[in-house]
């Protein structure tokens, strides 16, 4: 069988999968499509969440971005797991006891203000629809690659299958729909995680491979990566270059915008009880972890195994031997599927038919005297790194189509968390709560499933036609959850004063200057040109760059709350008795919708 | 409950909540970032514990951290009676 029709099996597959559940997981009151009726097993809901929350860029990206930078880039590893203990301690419980249905929800009731409820329905929407994009595009491209169709086609395939699981089973179907996305996605990334840590190391977890012995070499596996990198003129890869107030703040800001996305809140009103909520966070990161300490090792093992691919022979002092690079035609065949995707690409610029693969800036002392030209591997796209690891390793074919239905369900099993969180902002806090308060249940949820279709062909749109910004466009997003729901939670729960004008001073601030200053330097609506300030370390307000500015944000969003508090009344005694009672964990069952 | 044993449940909470905040920032921004230095001297697999830490350490005391303030708070609620039938 080839691998194209490999691949199709594989992920046509896990579609029917999908498409099955959601006939199985019907949705027949808005309880079961905004909640899943709250009767969601708390280590299911813990598998759902970190299928949730793990996107086409955490599957197939992250390994990339470690490896390229090396220790710098921990700040994703730390950032994107460490949100889970704010949710855990901060918020999760306490949301789970009020027992709403949205995040806008409970800043309306819990700052008694219609203007709080539309501004945080703003921002979320906002940082969804600009999260989506991202998710659609992902996923149209995994499709192109793996199925050799259209980028539309796959794209509209994507969208067809969300809209059957998200329209006809809500949270409900998504929920159930996720834990088997989980499942596929840990299984693909995982299996050629092992071999190629078996490879390098011998040893079996990746997660011990990273710190194990080089089996080549004999050398540590890091210490034989550093070694060769500094060879070839790169920095080294555990090294510490650049900020640490930068490195401390971009982890901050990446944590407290973790903790703040309504997509991944909005999944722990699906338990049963507030310890439930508490302890599915701990297994949403369990889930989570079993990937993230793997991609560090999946990252610095796929990195010195390209470059002892492209220099396969030692000096005797142990060095590479430069001047005995491999040759064109030697290139094995993974390689050659890759470069037919473009992604990948060398050219012989010297040629002399070797590949030289080096740091041009900074070229070995060498470079001249062998006559080297420049770097010969003129695109390397970072995604490689995990597309092709079932090849690399020489894994059989249904590795590779295993890989293809991985990356295709972690996009959509975000973008089905997403289109939900942006349906019940639109049919729950716009048309419930602001517009029509009398809507009958059953009018609500025709309206949820309305808006859940509205959602998915917005987001098909923005996939076809995605704006030029959409990379910065996640950065945005993060700050903004960072600056304006994440303190806004937090302070309605463990502020009993806090008032509404308060709340509202403190999110138009923090929303405020995050935006003002993302586009200070990424240009007004990201339209190039019109920054104010060249985008350079610099120019940076105290070297802080604007993807790291969530977390100055939200500071600012804390103190011009309680300023604001202090020059005015606090909350009303019944709403601080209502905070009294989100603290105790008892009468939660009890606590209906509305 | 009454006013007193809801204030002192409240404040056993928010203790707890500090401990296992310290530790979160110690793993991460100390250990994994700021404090590296300071530990560069113990040897790893190649590297030092700090880097480590930033990689794989600070995620694994996250989970130990969640898993322990539910239970922890598991056994508070039942001590002060609000914990759910």
């Amino acid at each position: 069988m080839d691998q194209f029709t490999l691949n199709l099996l594989v992920v046509g597959a896990s579609f029917a999968l999908y498409v099955g559940i959601a006939i199985w997981a019907r949705a027949g009151t808005t309880s079961d499509f905004y909640a899943a009726s709250r009767g969601v097993n708390p280590i299911v809901n813990g598998a759902a969440t970190a299928a949730d929350w793990m996107s086409a860029a955490s599957f197939i990206s992250m390994a990339g971005l470690i490896a390229f930078v090396g220790y710098g880039n921990s700040t994703f590893l730390m950032g994107w797991t460490g949100g889970y203990v704010l949710l855990a301690l901060l918020l999760a419980p306490y949301l789970r006891k009020f027992g709403r249905y949205t995040v806008p929800d409970f800043i309306g009731d819990r700052f008694y203000s219609q203007t709080a409820r539309l501004v945080a329905v703003i921002s979320l929407l906002v940082m969804s629809v600009t999260y989506v994009i991202g998710q659609m595009t992902g996923a149209g491209v995994a499709f192109s690659r793996f199925l050799e169709v259209e980028n539309s086609t796959g794209l509209f395939i994507a969208s067809a299958v969300v809209f059957i699981y998200a329209v006809l089973g809500g949270m409900k179907g998504i929920t159930y729909t996720q834990l088997a996305q989980y499942c596929v996605l840990i299984v693909a990334y995982t299996i050629p995680a092992v071999f190629i840590s078996l490879q390098l190391t011998g040893q079996f977890l990746p997660q011990m491979g990273l710190f194990a012995t080089h089996t080549e070499s004999g050398l540590p596996l890091l210490a034989k990566l550093d070694q060769v990198l500094v060879e070839l003129g790169f920095r080294d890869y555990t090294g510490h270059h650049g900020s640490t107030l930068n490195m401390v703040l971009f982890t901050l800001s990446l944590m407290i915008g973790t903790a703040g996305l309504p997509h991944v809140i909005i999944r722990f009103f699906t338990v049963p009880k507030v310890s439930d909520a508490r302890k599915s966070a701990g297994w949403a990161l369990v889930f989570i972890a079993l990937l993230y300490t793997v991609a560090p090792a999946v990252g610095a093992m796929a990195r010195l195994n390209i470059i002892t691919t492209i220099y396969p022979h030692t000096t005797e002092t142990g060095q590479l031997d430069l001047e005995r690079p491999l040759a064109y035609e030697d290139r094995p065949q993974w390689m050659l599927n890759w470069e037919q995707t473009g992604l990948l690409r060398f050219e012989d610029l010297n040629d002399d038919g070797l590949i030289q693969y080096y740091n041009a800036a900074n070229p070995p002392a060498a470079a001249d005297e062998l006559g080297w030209q420049g770097d010969e591997m003129v695109t390397f796209n970072q995604d490689i790194l995990v597309l092709a690891n079932p090849e690399i390793a020489n894994l059989p074919g249904w590795v590779i189509a295993l890989i293809a239905a991985g990356g295709l369900a972690a996009a959509l099993s975000t973008a089905a968390g997403l289109l939900l969180a942006i349906s019940s902002a639109i049919s729950h806090d716009l048309i419930k709560s602001m517009i029509n308060p009398n809507i009958s249940e059953k009018g609500e949820l025709l309206a949820a499933r309305i808006s859940m279709a509205f959602a998915i062909a917005l987001a098909t749109w923005l996939g076809l036609n995605p704006p030029g910004f959409a990379a910065q466009v996640v950065a945005l997003a993060f700050g903004l959850a960072a600056s304006s729901l994440f303190p806004a939670i937090m302070m309605g729960i463990f502020s009993k004063k806090m008032n509404s004008t308060g709340a509202i001073v403190g999110m138009i601030v923090g929303l405020g200057s995050t935006v003002l200053y993302i586009f200070t330097y990424l240009g007004w609506f990201f339209i190039p040109g019109t920054n104010m300030l060249p985008n350079t370390a610099d120019n940076w307000l105290f070297g802080i760059s604007p993807l790291s500015f969530g977390a100055v944000g939200a500071a600012l969003n804390f103190i011009a709350a309680y300023i604001t508090l202090s020059m005015t009344k606090p909350a009303p005694e019944e709403i601080q008795e209502l905070v009294e009672s989100i603290r105790v964990p008892r009468g939660a069952g009890s606590a209906q919708a509305h | 409950m009454s006013d007193k044993s809801a204030s002192a449940y409240w404040s056993a909470n928010v203790r707890i909540i500090t401990i296992c905040m310290v530790i979160w920032a110690l793993v991460s921004f100390g250990f994994g970032i700021v404090l590296r230095p300071l530990i560069s001297g113990i040897p790893i697999g190649g590297t030092d514990l700090g880097f480590w830490f930033a990689q794989q350490g600070s995620i694994l005391t996250f989970i130990a951290l969640i898993f322990y303030y539910t239970w922890y708070m598991n056994r508070l609620d039942k001590e002060f009676g609000v914990d759910e039938e």
